[in-house]
């Protein structure tokens, strides 16, 4: 697609070398961004239904685990995304080997959303009616049956709003991981856009990642208005 | 059978024992409909909850059946609940699932897998209550009123042997919860369920219950057969609830007869009585004269009953009151 608009784009942005490196920092930026999500919401979304089921007034009220993983969720989401990458360095090493490129992005990535994305899941779940819970539970319903059964499914739409703001928050972690190593988009905005002064990088990834919010907030309005059943 | 022995109910709120239900005993036979009447805040949503423990007792224990369901672990719990179905004020239907699925739900739950039968089951229940066109609808786009036949179509999928009623009627208009009652009445009479039901409307009660208890913050004051507790009520509590449902002696206590000349009586008649021409006959033959000052003639659930009260005079009163109790009438006198 970018090919055969080459001429036009080489007209409006002729300080762009490489077509065929910024063409690669999308696909790097979207392998993050689909990797990262993906074990975001792997991980957070039994968070957060742990984080919901041990609240106050909730099926497993326990007051210390909860305390106990508020307090984690809250240490990770009060540091901000550029430090906790690097304080997490030695540890990215250990788990995936390399602190560099997509791999190395991955898991700051991730522990940097997860908690964001557990406390979304928590809110959302809240936001089931406490009637539909007490009907599940006088029909026999086991623990495993409401999460399965009446939380999710009741939460869908609230909780596809919480995958599209995670994404998005995503999109912007990934442009900063560019700037300590990455790769994608941000690195290449960092190196030349920002390093070389060649701002035509500048505006072409930026206006690159306004396109790809864009698409991710449209594609997760239509999914919760499909799933709104009130 | 469900039995409460020596049950009782407290919360715990910043360190103090707060009672919700006093100490209480009561039995609630098979097939009746039982009604717990009471005020918001009284406690007949903790006493309702103690059935299927969805509130578990401080201490006492509870029977249903031969088991006593304080005792049992989380399966048979689970198990036992699946017997016991239960309909709310507000519904509580799943939102994000089709009528049909909603119904076939408490299936799923039991462990069913046979998708084929699950459906025919939920179809069966859907006909029973009258929503089969709605099926495939969302609760959003039902009434309040089909929103409960379908809470109701969903209490009884796996064949419960009772039917816990929680303000059932509560959020409904007056038409709607007579046709509601009068469901609810109809699975009493043919699946032979036991519906314990609680309300603060007095005429929810007078129109499906057989027994009733009153509940007055946290203890019971006063129980028995309806046709009892309605016509003759004791407990300053009762009368207000039997009051509203008679709005012509709202004013409760004191009766504004005072320049009316002559006793004032109260005449309850039960069944038969209801329609036998008895006290005109009385009176031709005592010659007493009266004055009809209030009265009401209905059903307590299929009882025709009527209650007039009355201003009596003449030289045979005391002799006319005689031949009324001897014929099957309560009489009681009015103190003004």
């Amino acid at each position: 697609m970018i090919t055969a608009h080459l001429p036009l784009l080489q007209t409006l942005f002729p300080n762009i070398d490489d077509w065929g490196e910024l063409g690669q920092a999308c696909v790097d930026t979207l392998l993050m961004l689909g990797a990262s999500l993906l074990l975001t919401v792997l991980i957070g979304l039994p968070l957060g239904v742990l984080l919901f089921l041990t609240g106050k007034g909730q099926l497993h009220a326990m007051p210390k685990l909860y305390g106990a993983l508020s307090l984690v969720v809250n240490v990770l989401r009060s540091i901000p995304f550029i430090i906790l990458m690097i304080v997490l360095m030695p540890l990215t090493y250990v788990l995936v080997g390399t602190k560099l490129g997509i791999r190395g992005a991955i898991p700051p990535l991730v522990i940097g959303a997860a908690p964001f994305f557990a406390r979304l899941v928590e809110t959302a779940l809240r936001e089931v009616e406490q009637g539909v819970i007490e009907a599940s539970q006088a029909m026999g319903a086991s623990t495993w049956q409401i999460v399965r059964y009446v939380l999710l499914p009741e939460a869908r739409a609230s909780l596809w709003a919480g995958v599209t703001v995670t994404a998005i928050a995503l999109v912007s972690y990934t442009a900063m991981g560019g700037a300590i190593g990455a790769g994608g988009l941000g690195d290449l905005a960092y190196r030349y856009g920002y390093l070389s002064y060649k701002s035509d990088y500048m505006v072409v990834t930026v206006l690159l990642l306004i396109a790809l919010v864009q698409i991710l907030q449209m594609a997760g309005d239509r999914i919760v208005a499909h799933y709104s059943r009130r | 059978m469900i039995r409460f022995i020596d049950v009782h109910k407290s919360y715990r709120v910043e360190g103090k024992d707060v009672p919700a239900l006093e100490p209480f005993s009561l039995e609630i036979a098979d097939g009746e409909v039982f009604g717990i009447i009471g005020h918001s805040g009284a406690g007949k949503s903790t006493l309702v909850r103690l059935i299927n423990l969805l509130e578990r007792p401080t201490g006492g224990r509870i029977l249903v059946g031969d088991t006593d369901i304080t005792a049992l672990s989380d399966a048979p719990l689970r198990a036992a609940r699946q017997r016991i179905g239960m309909i709310f004020q507000h519904f509580n239907l799943l939102a994000s699932q089709t009528v049909v699925e909603n119904v076939a739900f408490p299936l799923r739950l039991a462990g069913d897998k046979d998708t084929k039968a699950i459906r025919a089951r939920a179809d069966e229940l859907l006909q029973h209550v009258g929503l089969s066109v709605h099926a495939n609808k969302y609760p959003s786009q039902l009434s309040g009123g089909q929103k409960q036949r379908v809470g109701i179509a969903r209490a009884l999928a796996n064949h419960p042997s009772i039917l816990l009623c929680d303000e059932a009627t509560s959020a409904l208009d007056p038409q709607t919860t007579a046709s509601v009652l009068d469901l609810l009445a109809q699975i009493n009479r043919e699946l032979k369920l036991t519906i314990v039901l609680i309300t603060h409307e007095m005429d929810v009660v007078r129109r499906v219950c057989d027994r009733v208890a009153v509940l007055d913050t946290g203890r019971i004051v006063e129980h028995g057969a309806v046709a009892d507790v309605f016509l003759h009520p004791k407990h300053p509590t009762t009368r207000r609830f039997v009051n509203e449902a008679l709005p012509e002696e709202a004013a409760g206590e004191r009766l504004p007869y005072e320049h009316v000349p002559g006793r004032i009586m109260r005449l309850s008649f039960r069944g038969e009585a209801t329609w036998s021409p008895t006290l005109g006959r009385v009176t031709r033959e005592t010659g007493v004269d009266f004055n009809i000052l209030a009265g009401r003639i209905d059903r307590i659930k299929d009882l025709p009953y009527g209650q007039l009260t009355l201003a009596m005079q003449g030289a045979n009163v005391d002799a006319a009151l005689r031949a009324l109790r001897e014929a099957g009438i309560e009489v009681e006198e009015l103190a003004r």
